[in-house]
């Protein structure tokens, strides 16, 4: 029987066929019944219109910090490499398993491993950006665009392989739970995951802004000719660069193993929020990731409420192509990483 | 009927006025030398004539028909020929086909062989024929100066605008450029140029119009232009203007 | 003259392969086909134009829609295909004129969402399209065996068409528009280039073929659902297919479409589990050590004539464009 020819030889077809299965439509498992706040129990709230409201963009708050910080990485390797890493999804998606893992093998809670899952894929980014990515970095854009695909499909194929596509969730034995606050159901946990996103995310931009290194990054983003000609050594630059965009997808992935479900599946997904808030804050500047990803989590929020759970991202990419058509530099205008 | 005519032109961008409320005419045949300072708007003139970027105010004819607003390509095809500052050559092409790209789309040649036939003419005229066959990105800068002008004349332009199309090129390939000019000159093509080397511009020129700030603050002959008080201030500063003026005046070669 | 001799005898011989074949040959050179569309449609505007497209997964999936709706309707198998044509080339001149003035990676992303955004609606519209359920096709009242030939032979003339499209593109003046685009879009529209229109025709002929690929490959499988025909490993698989062979030419295409078809064949099917892996690593591969292409590796720096092209060597060679 031929079957369906076209989908032979496509590995992980579910992972692969679709950025935009819904990641904010099934959100962890409500076991302890702790996690009241989850996105399907708040939408039965009863009570005044106003309040629902605050509590979706409540909702939507909460992802949008992780969003930022899943996206700021991937901006400043495109910012400064002028790469789009396709791989930027599995790198999150790696970053969750090094927490499930650290949770599971040594109790590590997902907020201590960020180190190690930051920490390991720095090392990753930084080899794989100079044993790779570095060889090909001046050619053109279709160039590097199908070879960080290319790169993706092993990594990802090898993700399956190693922990199959099966759907595994970290859960803590002493979790927050939730508090009302001002009416509002605040769960813990996700409250201290975005705040600790939005802290890397700010943590990232003063490293830009301060230390040397950063001062070299920023340097080489503006005239790399020129930063070389005063001795920066830019291929080097260019490593740290795409190591520190994988260490902040291994931090962000780290958090987000609280939230969401992990699998290999989900790495496209996590690529297409980056795009999103890269294009919706305008690519380059930390400050725009910070407001492209709470802006995200807020429209996929309400869209969420007004269209569907399931179309949350699918109203993003519109957004994105509608943005991309009228505004290409993002709402916040194009700049630097000052 | 003037060949070019801007009225009233201005060109902001955000808070910059870069062109600034510029009136002039070209009239055909002229060989006219627009001058000024660095960022004083000249290449900002030749990308509103050329379409590149449209007047905030103002308006510009290309033999009495409106051109602003309009598109490169169809002003291109109207006659309006440029070259560019930084060369812009198609660089894996060989440097016929660079020239046969405007013999085919801007002079809309008939054919493969019309086309190849007028760029033919044109690099033999700017001296590269020899060179038809090597890719263009292997030519000098010299070389793809001239290019540029072969690549220009090929669109069969009735004015050509040429923004320094001297810099980088040392003394004896300036004196051959200069010749290229003339020839072009003589076979009734009108020209702006756009030069910071004086002794260019003097040495071509009937006529110079002055940019500064944006603004067109003299026009004349070149020996009135040499002697004009507000051009030496503007190029040389206030206090050299003071110091020759008290002098009895010289001459203010930049 | 030799070449129109030459393409007619390859034409015929591959049109006889029934002949010879049996039905898995037979879906192999189908798959080629294919595939040979794929790749030819999507070197005029990644080839020729430069622009990185990733919108083919959406050429594709819509034309598989249009095609199954229509025959679904009713329709005869070759109107439906034509129709799947239309409304491919009609959707890629109304996005074209969208997102054609982004430049590099905005245009590969804005290209690569689209897809997305239909399969999204396509999988939501359940009424239309039967949604995530997928959409069965007629079934055709004739034995499997003249089923294989049908579809072998509608691929092949679908495959023929792409390739004499895509040698007008190559030898006409839009082909050489194309590449003074590609290779300085300003100094384009200098030359009198109207840059816009060209690249809308080159993305509009980038999909025409490849909507009625779309609808020929709904009506040979009986069966779409959106993640299938939407998929977007379609947009790749042809970039990797030119890449392969070489961009920008005009037999490059084909070359890959063959190597790629015969990897798929060979290497994946004994390595199942990491098929994936292994594309990605041929992706790798590919880009370090045949960055130009097979064509590259026999072709010169640059042809011997003044002019880039296919021109006889023995003759005035009378093109400008190019460059096979």
């Amino acid at each position: 029987m031929k079957g369906s020819p076209l989908a032979q030889g496509v590995g992980h077809r579910a992972g692969r066929a679709s950025l935009t299965r819904p990641l904010c439509g099934h959100p962890l498992p409500e076991g302890e019944g702790s996690d009241a706040a989850s996105n399907r129990s708040f939408l039965v709230l009863p009570g005044p219109t106003p309040m629902l409201y605050a509590q979706i963009l409540l909702n939507g708050l909460l992802l949008g910090g992780l969003y930022a910080c899943i996206a700021v990485g991937f901006s400043l390797v495109w910012g400064v490499l002028n790469v789009i890493n396709i791989l930027h999804g599995s790198f999150v998606v790696l970053g969750s398993y090094i927490a499930y893992f650290a949770h599971v093998h040594w109790g590590l809670h997902p907020f201590l491993s960020i180190f190690l899952s930051g920490g390991v894929l720095f090392v990753v980014g930084y080899a794989v950006q100079r044993g790779v990515i570095n060889r090909v970095i001046a050619a053109p854009v279709l160039t590097t665009l199908v070879l960080t695909f290319g790169l993706d499909l092993i990594v990802n194929n090898g993700m399956l392989l190693a922990f199959t596509a099966d759907y595994r969730t970290v859960r803590l034995e002493h979790p927050l739970g939730s508090q009302i606050i001002g009416g509002l159901v605040v769960p813990l946990d996700r409250l201290a995951a975005m705040g600790l996103a939005v802290a890397l995310t700010v943590l990232l931009f003063f490293t830009l802004a301060r230390s040397k290194i950063g001062r070299a990054i920023v340097a080489v983003r503006m005239d790399a000719q020129a930063a070389a000609l005063m001795g920066v050594d830019v291929p080097r630059i260019y490593a740290v660069t795409f190591g520190i965009g994988a260490l902040m997808a291994g931090a962000a992935g780290s958090l987000l193993s609280l939230v969401f479900p992990i699998s290999p599946l989900n790495g496209t997904e996590f690529l297409g929020i980056a795009f999103v808030v890269c294009v919706l804050g305008g690519l380059g500047s930390i400050s725009g990731a910070i407001v492209g990803g709470f802006a995200l989590g807020a429209i996929q929020s309400f869209g969420a409420l007004w269209i569907g759970p399931e179309h949350g991202l699918t109203i993003a990419f519109a957004l994105l192509l509608l943005l991309l058509v009228v505004k290409p530099t993002g709402i916040m205008g194009r700049k630097g990483y000052e | 009927m003037s060949t070019l005519q801007l009225t009233g032109v201005t060109r902001r961008f955000g808070g910059l006025t870069a062109v600034d409320d510029v009136t002039m005419t070209i009239e055909p045949g002229e060989i006219v030398g627009l001058i000024g300072p660095n960022g004083a708007g000249k290449t900002t003139i030749v990308n509103l004539v050329t379409g590149v970027f449209k007047p905030s105010t103002g308006t510009i004819r290309f033999d009495g028909r409106r051109i602003d607003g309009r598109k490169p390509h169809q002003i291109s095809r109207l006659g309006v020929a440029r070259t560019y500052q930084v060369v812009q050559p198609f660089p894996d092409m060989t440097v016929l086909e660079n020239v046969m790209a405007p013999a085919t789309f801007a002079a809309r040649a008939p054919g493969v062989q019309a086309a190849r036939t007028a760029a033919m003419e044109c690099l033999e005229f700017v001296g590269l024929a020899p060179s038809q066959g090597l890719l263009a990105s292997e030519l000098t800068l010299a070389g793809r100066k001239r290019l540029e002008l072969a690549k220009s004349l090929a669109m069969h332009p009735k004015v050509l605008l040429l923004d320094e199309v001297n810099a980088g090129l040392n003394p004896a390939e300036i004196d051959t450029a200069l010749e290229l000019i003339r020839a072009i000159s003589a076979r009734g093509v009108t020209i702006v140029i756009i030069e910071h080397l004086m002794k260019v511009v003097l040495s071509l020129c009937s006529r110079i119009l002055v940019l500064h700030h944006g603004a067109l603050i003299a026009e004349g002959s070149p020996q009135a232009i040499t002697r004009d008080e507000r051009v030496i201030r503007a190029y040389l500063g206030d206090r050299y203007a003071d110091r020759t003026t008290a002098a009895g005046g010289a001459n203010g070669h930049g | 003259m030799i070449r129109l001799v030459l393409g007619v005898a390859v034409v015929g011989g591959a049109a006889a392969v029934p002949l010879v074949a049996d039905n898995y040959l037979l879906r192999l050179g189908t798959m080629l086909a294919m595939y040979a569309v794929l790749a030819q449609s999507w070197n005029i505007i990644g080839g020729y134009a430069g622009y990185p497209s990733f919108a083919t997964a959406a050429f594709f999936g819509l034309g598989a829609y249009a095609g199954a709706l229509l025959q679904g309707a009713g329709a005869p198998m070759p109107l439906a295909w034509a129709f799947a044509c239309v409304v491919a080339a009609a959707f890629a001149a109304l996005l074209g004129s969208a997102i054609l003035h982004l430049k590099g990676h905005y245009f590969a992303i804005a290209s690569l969402v689209v897809a997305e955004v239909l399969l999204e609606i396509t999988t939501s519209w359940t009424s239309l399209t039967g949604g995530g359920m997928g959409l069965n096709l007629p079934i055709l009242r004739i034995p499997v065996d003249a089923q294989a030939r049908l579809f072998y032979w509608s691929m092949l003339a679908l495959a023929v068409a792409s390739f004499v499209m895509a040698w007008l593109v190559a030898r006409g003046r839009i082909g050489f528009a194309l590449r003074c685009i590609k290779q300085n879009e300003d100094a384009a529209a200098m030359v009198g280039i109207d840059t816009t229109f060209t690249k809308v025709v080159a993305f509009v002929l980038s999909a025409l073929f490849v909507g009625g690929a779309g609808a020929m490959y709904a009506s040979w499988v009986f069966y779409i659902e959106p993640p299938d025909v939407y998929a977007v490993l379609t947009s790749v698989k042809p970039i990797v297919m030119t890449l392969l062979g070489g961009a920008g030419t005009l037999f490059g295409p084909i070359i890959g479409a063959v190597l790629f078809l015969i990897m798929e064949e060979t290497v994946w099917r004994t390595f199942l589990s990491v098929h994936a892996a292994v594309l990605g690593l041929i992706i790798v591969a590919l880009i370090f050590f045949l960055p130009h292409g097979v064509l590259g590796l026999v072709k010169r720096r640059r042809p011997a004539a003044p002019t880039a092209g296919h021109g006889s060597a023995g003759q005035e060679p009378a093109n400008r464009g190019g460059g096979a």
